[in-house]
């Protein structure tokens, strides 16, 4: 049976297990059909031209874990954020892990989906939210929508802001040959509402692991949002990650993005601007070697007057790696004094790497500011001949002009421990000590 | 110290310097003088070992050893220092932090451990002290933002720290005011001793009046045309170089 069968054959027995007469599951209901009817996508459609899913589609997943496996502390420590206190949403093959989280409902909800969709006390912001900005047609959006289970559900009311950054941690034990996880987050920011959520799909094993992990972000007015995505996953470990953001006016969302490992990586990161004042900010450091493949795909939708949109994404690619950026951006009529900027540079340190980038501009408003750059590159000869003359040698040369080309990326981190430790897994990736940390 | 033998060097096949002979010895301050394009930079570049360029005859040695066929990385472990007339920027990394890699590998080259902490800190409080730096520029990315003047002190500092044997400014007076100059020009003396040397490359005379050379050499279409003491430099402010490219011919 192929994936796809298998996966709709297996909602019946889905449904045994889940409460089908809460509203939530008509929608799943609905969302099942969907992917019925379209399947995985196939590289016929212009948004998969480079990223192919088949043989993804040969693996014989497991959709249910028949058991969960504990796990210490001491194993995992090392992908958390440890040296500064958070809160944990924590899940161990798609299993809420208790013991490994540190979730609050003192004047903020940083808690789990399922409580969310069982717990009447939620009801109503559910109903208001729940699959209201992800999409209804995109056939791996609603194939997480009909599985919708668990995940992160974080409410931070008007004016509240949690003491400490919040982070999402997915473990795979490998206690499976081959696992599909399917999270499903749930973040609102109500208006004047601050947060930062640090999201981490990790791996334990090497068996193969297939993430198709769905977020919905809503924005209220004034609210701030911080998400950053650290992608550093094992050789068989797979992702395609859709976010979906809804932003009201003067709301601030920036994303990064932080590519360095798994398999496969596919980022479908969407921006609905539903008001006037809005600033989104999407920015990326891709390194990547051996086979991999990261997909970068961006969307924003300038649906109102006066919006900002800032894109920079860098991207180093060496061995037999492929990278793949496409950034849309549309502009309707009545989205007039958009600012919309794109940038997408790359650098490609091996003959066998490559990179596909594609700007996609849809401006129908006659009154905006929007440019776009893709540049594709080798290291400079001159600054290395620059830092060799000074005695550092040629791979650890190579090393900091990497490190100095993403730079721009991480200065906007605002979390002083992620940066370190995002330059500490740079330098890692990059295969360089360089007496201090990045 | 330095001896370059008859050397030949071009690039794909152009031959930029036609048997260049210059011997420096330990203590003494060169000048390298001549017009725009007549090699001055290019022999620079290829005593400091960039690899764009070829060697087709003749060689280079420090103290005995050849270097033709060693890396630039390896000839800075050597001693050899370039101070460049376009440094490079390099955002994100702190001029302290640049300063530690290029001083442990280059004590890493050497079989040594790497400079301990408070060492270095020590190492650049002196330094910076002798080149009148202030602090908070260290903690600067490096080169990010400098203006000209601010490029070019950064390199002497660099100067400072690595503690070269022989250290080659190329241009190091370009672009700078007559402030900045008498700055960088006051570094480079105080770090002059008995057992280092100096070549200064330069255009214009006025740098020579802040570090005052022992020999000036004049190179054009790739050769040294002719050499001199600290009066040959005054002479090209008179004349131009015109007088010397006749002379050439001749």
């Amino acid at each position: 049976m192929d994936l796809k069968d298998k996966l709709v054959s297996s909602f019946l027995a889905f449904e045994n297990n889940i409460d089908v007469d809460h509203p939530v599951h008509d929608i799943r209901s609905e969302a099942i059909k969907n992917f019925e009817l379209k399947g995985f996508p196939n590289r016929k459609e212009e948004a998969w031209k480079y990223t192919s899913l088949n043989s993804i589609q040969k693996v014989d997943f497991s959709i249910f874990p028949k058991e969960t496996n504990a796990l210490e502390y001491k194993d995992v420590k090392r992908y958390f954020l440890h040296e500064i206190d958070t809160y944990k949403i924590v899940f161990i093959d798609g299993v809420y892990s208790s013991f490994l989280s540190e979730t609050t409902h003192d004047g903020v909800d940083i808690c789990l989906m399922s409580a969310a969709l069982s717990k009447p006390m939620y009801k109503q912001i559910i109903d208001v939210y729940f699959n209201e900005v992800a999409s209804k047609d995109e056939s791996l959006t609603t194939l997480n929508t009909a599985f919708s289970k668990e995940g992160a559900y974080i409410y931070i009311p008007k004016n509240k802001m949690p003491k400490k950054p919040i982070e999402i941690l997915h473990f795979a034990t490998g206690n499976e040959a081959a696992l599909l996880l399917q999270p499903r987050n749930l973040i609102i920011a109500e208006e004047n509402a601050e947060l930062q959520i640090i999201e981490r799909h990790q791996s334990l094993t090497s068996n193969e692991v297939l993430t198709n992990c769905v977020t919905e972000i809503f924005a209220a007015k004034n609210a701030i949002i911080d998400y950053y995505k650290v992608q550093n996953d094992v050789k068989n470990a797979s992702l395609i990650d859709n976010t979906y953001i809804s932003q009201k006016s003067n709301s601030v969302v920036k994303v990064h993005t932080f590519s360095f490992g798994g398999k496969l990586t596919r980022n479908n990161l969407n921006y609905y601007q539903n008001g006037e004042y809005i600033d989104s900010t999407m920015k990326g450091v891709t390194i990547l070697g051996e086979k991999q493949h990261v997909d970068h795909h961006t969307l924003v939708h300038h649906r109102q007057p006066n919006c900002e949109s800032h894109q920079d994404y860098k991207g180093i690619y060496g061995e037999k790696s492929m990278g793949v950026f496409n950034g849309k951006i549309i502009v309707d009529k009545i989205a007039q004094k958009t600012n919309a900027f794109q940038q997408n540079n790359n650098i490609l340190i091996s003959d066998k790497a490559t990179i596909n980038t594609k700007p996609q501009l849809e401006i129908f408003a006659d009154d905006v500011k929007c440019s776009h750059g893709c540049t594709i590159g080798q290291l400079d000869e001159e600054a290395m001949f620059y830092l060799q003359t000074r005695g550092i040698p040629k791979k650890e040369a190579a090393a900091l002009l990497m490190y100095a080309f993403a730079n721009n990326v991480l200065a906007s981190v605002r979390i002083p421990e992620l940066k370190m430790r995002i330059n500490r897994l740079i330098a890692n990736k990059l295969g360089v000590q360089l007496g201090f940390d990045l | 110290m330095l001896k370059v033998n008859n050397l030949h060097a071009g690039v794909e096949g152009n031959e930029i310097l036609n048997g260049i002979n210059l011997e420096v010895k330990a203590g003494e301050v060169h000048a390298i003088m001549g017009p725009n394009g007549s090699g001055k930079s290019t022999l620079a570049s290829v005593i400091a070992g960039k690899e764009e360029f070829e060697i087709t005859e003749g060689n280079i040695e420090l103290n005995g050893v050849d270097l033709v066929d060693t890396s630039p990385e390896e000839r800075a472990h050597k001693g050899i220092f370039l101070s460049f007339q376009y440094p490079v920027e390099i955002p994100g990394v702190s001029v302290t932090n640049f300063m530690k890699t290029a001083i442990n590998e280059s004590r890493k080259a050497r079989g040594l451990e790497d400079m301990p902490a408070n060492q270095m800190l020590k190492l650049i409080r002196e330094k910076s002290e002798l080149l009148e730096i202030d602090r908070k520029f260290l903690s600067r990315s490096l080169n990010e933002g400098f203006s000209g003047g601010e490029k070019k002190r950064n390199e002497i500092f660099q100067m400072a720290m690595l503690e070269p044997k022989l250290a080659i400014l190329d241009e190091t007076d370009s672009g700078l005011d007559i402030d900045a100059l008498r700055i960088v020009a006051n570094g480079v003396n105080k770090l002059k001793s008995k057992d280092n040397a100096i070549i200064v490359i330069t255009h214009y005379q006025r740098l020579l009046e802040y570090i005052i050379p022992d020999f000036v050499h004049v190179i054009h279409e790739g050769k040294i045309v002719k050499s001199g003491t600290k009066e040959l430099a005054l002479e090209l402010e008179d004349k131009g170089y015109d007088w010397l490219k006749n002379e050439s011919v001749v």
